[in-house]
């Protein structure tokens, strides 16, 4: 098995009083895609968050590639290499789409040649975003501002990218568009931690997952045997009904 | 004959207000960029405008040469500005735009009796850039400094515009000040953006300052009434937008001088919070501003 590139230990975190995650551990290896589930509230979001730095970690330990980022800063490890896609996309919509793309690789160490060349690669994987290139991001349609969101955190060639419910509001076929996107991204051997509220779509792309439940994580395995599992079906499918309160 | 002096005179409050509004446009300036990045009012911005001039004829009378003394003073006060920032606004108010403001109050207090202390309580004025007399426009004087003010104002906003929309440093702050958590995600040290803001306000300010210096004469106490005067056109074009900020610069100081001229020069400092006030009540979001536009 490849090396272990992300892994979450014990980790406690929330937003001022109130805790959100209570001792979760993950692990994402080299090259893999890993799918988070749950349902709405479970902490999938913040796990991510946590992980970038947004939120603070309570306790527990966060290394990335053997180092400890649980106190670092969203700005200092998109240097080191970790992109989050964050939930509702984020961009800067007065700004243009190329800007927005520039803007991606801004903490690369020579900005011009990961500019050209993640603009490249963004043309390859999303075309429709070359042709909107001087359109103000704000302006795209719901899909084409999710595959920029993707696109603005592959400008930094980030070995390890996190993703927040890309498929939230999309029509199926962009959600089939997107999902093929992460596939080809998966084949170019970028690691990636997927939240994702539709639980068997996330699993039919993702090597492994975890399944996650008012801040901890409850089950964990093999995407075929998740996707097989019955109690996984009753999670996905909503609350799990008198079955613990 | 009656018609042409009266031309004249329209001209002459024209090109009155157009001189103290490309001021104002400066200081205004100053203001938007804070706020794009804080969320906050700097209410010490007028302090700028103030240390501007009075840092720029300190170094005169050190015998540094008009030019190097200009560049000098813009460059210092924009240290100060930042300085301000790191040592003052950001530990004490670690974000919040209501405590910015606070701090900022204070500071501008702090600022204004610094200055009392260090360069005296006399007025001061700054050479002319330029000397000679005055030109005449179809009858109507202009002062020579007044072009240095319009041509040295003009500059000042066509660099600026090139930096925000041309280099990445301008992008990096307006994507901070329109999403600072996305900003951070992309690596933007959102923390330096604000750093940053303040140092380029205060540059601003202080290149008002120091233009209209040999015009008006500078002292320490200027700094307080020129925050009003800027902090109104930066409201009356629309917070958050420069280049409205600009267009609120001219029209206050064309709506004073016309105001000077026509009906009383006493009312002329109570036209930029008439403005102020006419514009929060009615307008809040400015006259240019529209509800969507950037902040920067």
């Amino acid at each position: 098995m490849a090396e272990v590139l992300l892994s979450v230990e014990g980790l406690h975190a929330g937003y001022g009083h109130a805790a959100v995650l209570h001792g979760v551990d993950v692990e994402v290896s080299e090259g893999e895609l890993v799918a988070l589930i749950g349902a709405n509230g479970a902490g999938k979001s913040t796990l991510l968050k946590t992980i970038v730095g947004l939120v603070r970690a309570k306790s527990g330990a966060i290394t990335f590639a053997g180092d400890r980022i649980d106190t670092a800063r969203p700005e200092d490890l998109v240097r080191c290499g970790v992109a989050l896609v964050p939930e509702g996309r984020m961009l800067f919509g007065p700004m243009t789409v190329l800007e927005n793309l520039e803007l991606g690789a801004y903490a690369s160490k020579d900005r011009a040649r990961a500019i050209e060349e993640g603009l490249a690669r963004v043309e390859a994987l999303f075309p429709v975003l070359a042709e909107r290139a001087g359109q103000p991001a704000a302006t795209l349609s719901g899909g084409e501002q999710q595959m920029l969101a993707i696109a603005r955190a592959l400008m930094c060639s980030p070995r390890l990218l996190l993703l927040d419910e890309p498929s939230l509001g999309l029509a199926p076929l962009v959600i089939g568009e997107i999902f093929s996107a992460l596939d080809r991204l998966r084949a170019e051997g970028v690691t990636v931690l997927l939240v994702e509220q539709d639980a068997r779509l996330a699993l039919k792309h993702a090597d492994r997952g975890y399944v996650m439940r008012t801040g901890r994580i409850v089950l964990e395995g093999r995407s075929s045997e998740l996707l097989a599992d019955d109690s996984v079906s009753r999670i996905y499918l909503g609350g799990e009904v008198g079955q613990h309160r | 004959m009656q018609c042409g002096t009266m031309v004249a005179e329209l001209l002459q409050f024209i090109i009155a207000g157009l001189k103290s509004g490309a001021v104002y446009a400066l200081v205004a300036l100053g203001f938007t960029i804070v706020f794009g990045a804080t969320g906050a009012i700097n209410f010490a911005q007028g302090e700028f405008y103030m240390l501007g001039g009075m840092t720029g004829v300190l170094l005169t009378t050190w015998g540094v040469p008009l030019p190097l003394a200009v560049v000098g003073a813009v460059m210092l006060t924009a240290v100060i500005g930042a300085a301000f920032e790191l040592v003052a606004v950001r530990p004490i108010a670690s974000g919040d735009p209501l405590r910015i403001i606070m701090v900022t109050i204070g500071g501008s207090v702090v600022l204004r009796q610094a200055a009392l202390h260090l360069f005296g309580p006399d007025e001061r004025a700054l050479r002319p850039f330029t000397a000679g007399p005055s030109l005449r426009l179809l009858g109507a004087a202009v002062e020579r400094q007044t072009l240095w003010v319009w041509a040295i104002t003009a500059m000042a906003v066509v660099v600026l515009a090139v930096v925000y929309r041309q280099t990445m440093f301008g992008k990096a702050m307006r994507a901070t000040s329109i999403r600072r958590d996305a900003a951070r995600l992309v690596g933007i040290d959102a923390s330096a953006m604000v750093t940053a803001s303040f140092g380029l306000a205060a540059a601003l300010g202080a290149l008002g300052g120091l233009v209209v210096a040999p015009l008006t004469q500078t002292a320490f106490y200027v700094g307080s009434g020129m925050g009003v005067k800027g902090f109104a056109a930066a409201i009356l074009g629309g917070l958050g937008n420069p280049v409205a900020a600009v267009g609120g610069g001219l029209i206050l100081g064309l709506l004073e001088s016309l105001t000077a001229g026509y009906l009383d020069p006493l009312y002329k400092d109570a036209v930029a919070l008439v403005v102020l006030l006419g514009v929060l009540f009615l307008r809040p979001q400015g006259l240019l501003g529209g509800r969507g536009t950037e902040k920067v």
